[in-house]
């Protein structure tokens, strides 16, 4: 955990750690030596890795120091890093992009809730206690979407097998094909449940990606449906620009590309109900 | 954030990029000695509003002389500007830019955002400048020419002779091109930009190349380090209700609907004004209220959620995840406690704590709507928005 010591490091970690992820430690420059919660603290990402085996982190960090907080774990070459902090300028983050290129760390996030694998582990903030084993796969630009698609799951007695909360800004690390590409490979997932939502083109490609190499089911939402142009929509990368970006535009990529596309998000846990023909 | 006409010139010419000559003014007077300071016989009257098609509205005039600077910024200043960017309401103007009239050449297109997809910052330059650039990429694809940006070097001269030529530039001014465009990735990196669109660039017959409008628009995010860009803000452009949500933190967008919504995450929040829409109703505003809410957010939220005199009925939806059901519930039943709300509200919540939450609304007595699920509390707050029974 990077940024182990905040409010909302702490809070994460003994969450994290009562769902049973195995924590290891944390590191927050200038409090290396000490430890928090029973936890030890290690100056740099280097420390930590080389003292405990950590193979993911999730970083807490606030924006301002994010950015370096991605590049230091992707130096470090730490398998997977999970950055949840919102608000990072996007010129940071462009640094970040060009540091990573080549090398071997999988950036999720940043702005997003992490990843969890229901029943087993999760790196980030989605609520463990909502989940239920099962085989879908959910992967969203949203959070709190995300969790909205996780108790439809659940209720429908389905259940997940991993969701990936990519996150929200123009900049991210993971993006739906990476992760798509993920749950195609994965054979306890059978059915993928994609949430996206209004600017840039990432659905679009998905959606090509999906017509040319996607074998299992999928069902797709997009938030946004209702959103006015040029107005940013919370999120960074939530915005419509010179008429690109709708709602509308992704829906029908998705729809011609055989995704299960629902127009409401309270029809997505029972589409997918249908779509496996359960 | 978005910056005014003359500010963004102001920026520019920060980092070295040519503007015209000129000065904003507040009053007839102010562009009067303006347009004398300027000298020459031919001024530009431009109003300053944060909205595009200022010119096909009547917001743009050439003086052909000092004696006609008057009348016609008397023409502007107070105006009720109408475009297809302001909304039929349009936007009051309060302010002018005077300047130098130029001779003009060409009219070329110049923009720097963030593409997503290649991550990296795309430089866009077109030949068809002085008009919409949507309409010319929609009907002239070609007329539009794209350099990707390696965030390492920057923007490099070959990039810039490449555009340069492909625009049609000739002789010295594809030098001076190069020279603007290095400028222009300098202001868009140092500013945090998240968009520099100069729409025309134009090169006059004396051969110069000038920024003859130009638009900024910031990253938020990154404001914090640049309280001088800060202060560029004009509240007086935004809506009131947007401003003061601004200050507690909270995502609110005003819309025309009479259905209030109160959601906590962007994507949730999205998603709720579509499913209204869906059920039939129209949605008053966007309101995230933010992962980590507390009570007395959620209680500011309300303020200006009710403040919007066009809402009829609230919906309240929450997928409790960090932010708890009970502290959502305590926040909402001491905002009706101390506000009032004469208006139905619907709640549905689900997620960490829930069940306190439910006991805590059932408990207070007061008269919500519960609902399961997203697509019940949807059909209920429209039924009771339009009258209807439910």
């Amino acid at each position: 955990m990077q940024g182990l010591t905040g409010r909302e490091g702490t809070f994460h970690a003994k969450a994290a750690a009562a769902y049973g992820t195995k924590v290891v430690g944390g590191v927050t420059p200038g409090k290396g030596g000490t430890t928090h919660e029973g936890w030890p603290v290690f100056n740099t990402v280097h420390d930590a890795m080389r003292e405990t085996g950590a193979n993911a982190s999730v970083i807490f960090v606030p924006p301002p120091f994010a950015a370096d907080a991605i590049m230091e774990a992707t130096d470090a070459a730490i398998p997977l890093a999970v950055c949840i902090t919102e608000g990072i300028p996007t010129i940071d983050m462009l640094k970040v992009m060009t540091f990573m290129d080549g090398k071997q760390t999988r950036l999720i996030g940043p702005n997003c809730p992490g990843v969890i694998t229901a029943g087993q582990a999760k790196a980030g903030i989605i609520p463990g206690h909502i989940c239920k084993e099962g085989r879908v796969g959910i992967v969203s630009k949203s959070g709190t979407l995300t969790y909205e698609a996780i108790h439809q799951l659940t209720r429908q007695g389905m259940g997940q097998t991993t969701c990936i909360g990519i996150g929200g800004d123009p900049l991210i690390g993971t993006s739906f094909i990476d992760a798509l590409t993920l749950f195609a490979a994965d054979p306890e997932t059978d059915a993928v449940i994609m949430i996206g939502e209004i600017g840039g083109t990432a659905e679009q490609e998905a959606a090509a990606f999906i017509k040319q190499s996607f074998g299992k089911p999928v069902v797709g939402f997009i938030a946004g449906q209702t959103a006015p142009p040029g107005r940013r929509m919370g999120h960074a990368g939530a915005i419509i620009a010179g008429g690109q970006g709708t709602a509308a535009e992704k829906m029908e990529a998705l729809a011609a590309a055989g995704v299960h596309v629902v127009k409401s998000p309270a029809d997505m846990g029972a589409k997918m109900r249908e779509a496996l023909g359960r | 954030m978005k910056i005014h006409e003359y500010q963004a010139k102001s920026v520019l010419a920060r980092f070295g990029v040519p503007v015209p000559r000129g000065e904003v003014a507040t009053t007839p007077a102010e562009a009067v000695e303006v347009a004398k300071r300027l000298g020459g016989d031919i001024s530009v009257v431009k109003a300053q509003i944060h909205a595009g098609g200022r010119g096909k509205g009547g917001g743009v005039k050439v003086a052909k002389s000092l004696a006609e600077v008057e009348p016609l910024a008397k023409q502007i200043i107070g105006m009720t500007l109408v475009t297809h960017q302001t909304g039929p309401d349009g936007k009051k103007v309060g302010r002018v830019l005077v300047e130098e009239g130029l001779q003009i050449d060409r009219e070329l297109y110049l923009s720097i955002v963030i593409d997503r997809a290649a991550a990296c910052p795309v430089v866009i330059a077109s030949a068809a400048g002085g008009m919409d650039i949507e309409e010319v990429a929609a009907s002239e694809p070609e007329k539009i020419l794209r350099e990707y940006i390696d965030p390492g070097t920057g923007i490099v001269p070959f990039q810039a002779r490449k555009l340069a030529f492909g625009i049609g530039l000739t002789g010295p001014a594809v030098n001076k091109l190069v020279k603007v465009l290095d400028s222009v990735y300098a202001s868009f990196i140092q500013t945090d930009a998240s968009m520099i669109e100069i729409n025309p660039l134009i090169l006059t017959k004396a051969g110069d190349l000038l920024a003859l409008d130009a638009k900024i628009a910031f990253d938020d995010n990154a404001m914090y380090r640049h309280p001088d860009l800060r202060d560029l803000r004009d509240t007086t452009e935004e809506d009131p209700l947007e401003v003061e949500a601004s200050k507690f933190s909270l995502n609110y967008i005003r819309l025309d609907g009479n259905i209030g919504c109160m959601v906590n995450g962007a994507g949730l929040a999205m998603a709720t004004m579509d499913i209204i829409k869906l059920a039939g109703g129209e949605p008053a505003n966007f309101l995230d209220v933010g992962g980590g809410a507390n009570a007395e957010q959620i209680r500011n939220a309300f303020r200006i959620l009710m403040a919007d005199r066009n809402v009829k009925a609230v919906l309240i939806n929450i997928f409790g995840g960090i932010l708890r059901c009970d502290v959502l519930a305590q926040g909402v039943i001491a905002a009706v406690k101390e506000l009032g709300v004469p208006v139905p509200i619907v709640i549905r919540m689900e997620g960490t704590n829930v069940e306190e939450g439910k006991r805590l609304l059932k408990e207070s007595a007061l008269n919500f709507t519960t609902a399961d699920s997203m697509g019940e509390a949807a059909e209920r707050v429209v039924a009771l928005a339009t009258g209807q029974k439910s």
